[in-house]
């Protein structure tokens, strides 16, 4: 060894043995001491699985009740509600299901509950049954109409802002508040009961809304309503292709 | 002495050259890139989300941090809900909706907007995930079903992937110190449920299965809808489809 | 769980401007990240300026060699404390080594800088001050002795072929370490301009003008160090030194500005989606760091007032100490400078939100791991290791020669 070394410069040799024992000592430490489990991602990534399942499950899932609470459901299924998990309103309900007895779920009865949900945002889509909590009825908790299995209100609703808040207040401070919703739409009874199957009628002509502001319009009410000449206004289109008939916009 | 010489400059040059060049082919993306037809059975979990659909009840918020230990503050989510409001002027305000929020001041009519909606947002899961790319002692990976999962063992807590990922889905839970976010609820959907949010979603605005079924709410939902994914141009093949997306959201 | 963090978090969100995403509030890479760049830049710096001397034949620099070595070194040692003590787990660092990902470029970084430690800084070290250290071990008695006997791996050979063996390793070393050190202060450049998910980082730009930013802050700082120890330890200045390695770092203050003027031109004519919020980010928050501190009096204010004693080169060679100030204030203006850098794009990398439709705050804490007191210990520690190393291999002799007397009178010395 001493003679294979003399073959280098002084320097060289000292580095030479110092590199080789780093390295045995390296690889030593890498090969023998780690132990395996350290070094092996793919087992790592096996095991993170295997943890990651293990995990508790807090929320039972919609198949779980039915078992035992198979006339709420058979409620439930028929009415708006039908979409909704079990504990959406319940909260998880997992515990429960292991030993009924000891561990309830929450049953929501506070007024704040539900307009978690209803209370009216104009960001909520058209049609989503919407009410504002601070008129709605105030103080008296919301099951006492509505079964929250079977939400359908005590009476059908008579306006139609029950359910499109938005387009009603939009309404509301337009030009066209005076219009009562049925003045352009014809809404079945059915579509209170049955909204997506059985949808209102709409306007399908200019001379629709010609009859309030074409030049020779009659009705009482368009007495103050903007006049334009049917045949002329608007190329081809129809009118609310452009003026937005719940808010209507004029050019100033 | 010359043989000797110009055999080891040839075999330098070919070592060197043939380094090169399988390290750059090494780097560059593989065609082999998550199209292949996966073998029969092999799920591959993907999401939808309907933006028609939600309401913006944060129900999901509430269920996911119950389901999967998320700490209570707002500082820290799996998945969260924005509120877009795009008014007549075309100026659009953001803002991320919490559970028992107050109505809000546009209870009463608002002139002013012309449109608004709520865009529930989580992980993407995506196909490509820079948070993996990145991970220096890859603590966290993506599963065969496409799950990307965080090994809390193994991780460093360098943040990196919170970095990498551009869709702010990521965060670093304060009482382990490593990474988190959300899983898909991986232990549920392993025993065939459904992730506590999908669970808990008042209007199905949320809809998850797996890609590869046939018949699934997924497949109809990818049928019977114009399909979106956030941030596309970044190119990291998100697995969480949006319905209906409005430009607006990043 | 941890009320501090909840609190600080707390504070923040009066501070939102616009929207973030949740998650966004927490500002994940802080004051330590802010260091980390810093430090490895006045590595890679310091090393250039070694080079310069070894491969690029400038003499007149030559007392500023084994200081420049030194001061990498004490740099050097002091960078990865940054990183691991920021991380979530501190103790779990050694997985990067065992199971590090090849595609994440902070893996891979963790093998270049034990590549650039080991096989080139302490190699290059070592053998500049071999034959130093025998002398030194003959010398001394005791401990001393057994340490320099250590250091030098108990090497005796004064003789020609080893000397020789010596010149040729260190010419091959510092050939080598050139690139080494770019790669060093480049991949920390990478790391952040590879993040696709973040504008204010991705670019192409971003591992060049780190690197030359990183050239500035070495050169200034052993500039810095040169014209602080000198005096301190009862020598003279040399002007003919330190006037070159001004000429350098003005080579390199003009290049790192160009850079950086040229990414934001580039970035403003180009106007992509993020220019708003980030237009909005560099006015708003980053006005004072950026602005007044970074281009202004980091780059700008040296720039002239460097100028100056060029223009006015015969009014200022008269008077030595005038010069000598109007260096020392611009190597510490430059300090600052180049930390305000690293400030901005990792602090302000992270100040505005991905969704770019909102802007959040750092506050720098004062205690705690991330706070402002472990950053200055951690600014301090180098020169405190330097103190140490300057002690073990003093560089005195090399650093008190005028220029190119010193060079030849070393030249026997095994230099």
């Amino acid at each position: 060894m001493g003679k294979f070394l003399e073959k280098f410069p002084d320097p060289l040799a000292r580095l030479i043995v110092v590199v080789v024992a780093l390295a045995a000592l390296g690889a030593f430490a890498y090969f023998v001491l780690i132990p395996k489990p350290v070094k092996d991602i793919e087992k790592q990534w096996a095991d993170a699985i295997k943890r990651e399942k293990a995990r508790p499950v807090r929320y039972a899932g919609f198949q779980a009740c039915e078992e035992c609470h198979g006339e709420v459901q058979a409620k439930k299924k028929t009415g708006y509600h039908r979409d909704l998990s079990c504990e959406t309103c319940h909260g998880p309900a997992k515990a429960h299901t292991e030993d009924p007895d000891k561990v309830k779920p929450t049953i929501p009865t506070a007024r704040a509950f539900c307009p978690q949900c209803h209370a009216y945002n104009p960001s909520r889509p058209r049609g989503f049954p919407q009410i504002n909590p601070v008129a709605h009825n105030p103080l008296k908790p919301c099951t006492s109409c509505h079964n929250p299995h079977d939400p359908k209100p005590p009476t059908t609703p008579k306006e139609c802002s029950a359910c499109h808040g938005e387009i009603a207040r939009m309404k509301a401070v337009s030009h066209h508040v005076q219009l009562e919703c049925t003045v352009c739409h014809e809404a079945p009874q059915q579509h209170k009961v049955s909204p997506r199957s059985v949808k209102p009628s709409k306007p399908q002509s200019r001379e629709f809304c010609g009859k309030c502001h074409g030049r020779d319009a009659k009705e009482k009410l368009a007495a103050n309503a903007p006049k334009i000449n049917l045949a002329e206004h608007g190329e081809k289109y129809v009118c609310w292709q452009c003026h937005y008939p719940h808010s209507p916009e004029v050019e100033q | 002495m010359n043989g000797r010489r110009s055999f080891l400059r040839g075999f330098l040059t070919v070592l060197l050259s043939g380094g090169t060049i399988g390290g750059i082919l090494q780097i560059l993306p593989s065609k082999a890139d998550a199209r292949e037809a996966p073998p029969k059975g092999q799920k591959w979990y993907g999401f939808g989300v309907s933006i028609e659909k939600c309401i913006g009840c944060a129900r999901c918020m509430d269920a996911c941090k119950n389901e999967n230990n998320v700490p209570k503050e707002p500082f820290f989510v799996r998945t969260w809900v924005e509120r877009y409001i795009t008014r007549k002027n075309g100026q659009t305000t953001v803002k991320a909706i919490a559970p028992g929020d107050e109505a809000t001041p546009e209870a009463a009519s608002d002139r002013t907007i012309l449109r608004s909606f709520f865009v529930p947002k989580l992980c993407n899961q995506c196909a490509n995930p820079p948070c993996v790319q990145v991970c220096p002692v890859g603590a966290t990976f993506q599963t065969k079903d496409g799950v990307v999962l965080v090994n809390e063992k193994t991780c460093i807590g360098c943040r990196y992937c919170i970095q990498a990922c551009p869709y702010g889905a990521r965060y670093l839970h304060p009482a382990s110190h490593t990474a988190d976010k959300c899983t898909f609820c991986y232990h549920r959907i392993s025993q065939g449920q459904l992730p506590a949010c999908v669970e808990v979603c008042p209007t199905q605005a949320r809809v998850f299965g797996d890609l590869n079924a046939a018949a699934s709410p997924m497949s109809r939902f990818l049928r019977m809808n114009k399909i979106h994914t956030l941030k596309p141009g970044l190119n990291t093949e998100p697995k969480v489809f949006y319905a209906n997306l409005d430009g607006e959201v990043r | 769980m941890n009320p501090e963090l909840i609190r600080s978090l707390q504070e923040l969100l009066p501070q939102i401007q616009g929207y973030i995403y949740p998650n966004e509030i927490e500002i994940h890479w802080g004051l330590l990240i802010v260091v980390y760049p810093y430090i490895t830049g006045v590595v890679a710096g310091a090393f250039i300026l070694a080079s310069l001397v070894k491969v690029f034949n400038v003499k007149e620099v030559q007392p500023l060699y084994r200081l420049s070595l030194l001061t990498a070194l004490a740099y050097l040692l002091v960078a990865p404390m940054a990183l691991v003590s920021h991380l979530g787990h501190p103790e779990r660092f050694y997985e990067i080594l065992l199971t590090p990902q090849t595609s994440s470029a902070m893996a891979m970084f963790g093998f270049v800088y034990a590549w650039y430690l080991m096989a080139v800084l302490l190699l290059e070290i070592w053998f500049v001050h071999r034959t130093d250290m025998i002398d030194m071990a003959e010398q001394s008695t005791g401990a001393k002795r057994l340490l320099y006997r250590v250091l030098s791996l108990f090497s005796k050979d004064k003789g020609e072929r080893a000397v020789a063996f010596d010149h040729s390793a260190l010419k091959v070393i510092t050939i080598v370490g050139i690139p080494s050190a770019f790669l060093l202060h480049g991949y920390v450049g990478f790391i952040f301009g590879s993040i696709k998910a973040n504008p204010w980082w991705s670019s192409v730009l971003i591992p060049i003008v780190f690197l030359f930013s990183a050239i500035v802050s070495g050169i200034a700082l052993v500039v810095l160090l040169y014209m602080i120890i000198t005096p301190l330890t009862g020598g003279k200045i040399n002007m003919k030194c330190v006037d070159k390695a001004v000429d350098f770092l003005f080579y390199a203050v003009i290049v790192d500005f160009s850079l950086e003027m040229v990414d934001f031109i580039h970035r403003v004519y180009q106007s992509e989606e993020e220019i708003k919020i980030l237009s909005e980010m560099v006015m708003n928050k980053l006005f004072a760091s950026l602005i007044i501190i970074q281009v202004l009096l980091g780059m700008l204010v040296p720039l002239l007032l460097i100028s100056l004693t060029k223009i006015f080169k015969k009014r200022f060679s008269l008077n030595e100490d005038m010069r000598k100030m109007v260096y020392f204030i611009s190597v510490i203006l430059i300090q600052f400078g180049i930390f305000a850098t690293r400030w901005n794009v990792v602090i302000g990398g992270q100040m505005f939100s991905k969704s770019f439709r909102g802007l959040t705050t750092y506050k720098m804490e004062f205690g705690g791991i991330e706070g402002l007191l472990y950053a200055i210990v951690l600014l301090a520690l180098p020169i405190a290791i330097l103190f140490v190393l300057l002690k073990v291999l003093p560089p005195w002799k090399e650093l008190r020669e005028e220029g190119e007397t010193g060079a030849e009178a070393l030249g026997s010395a095994g230099m």
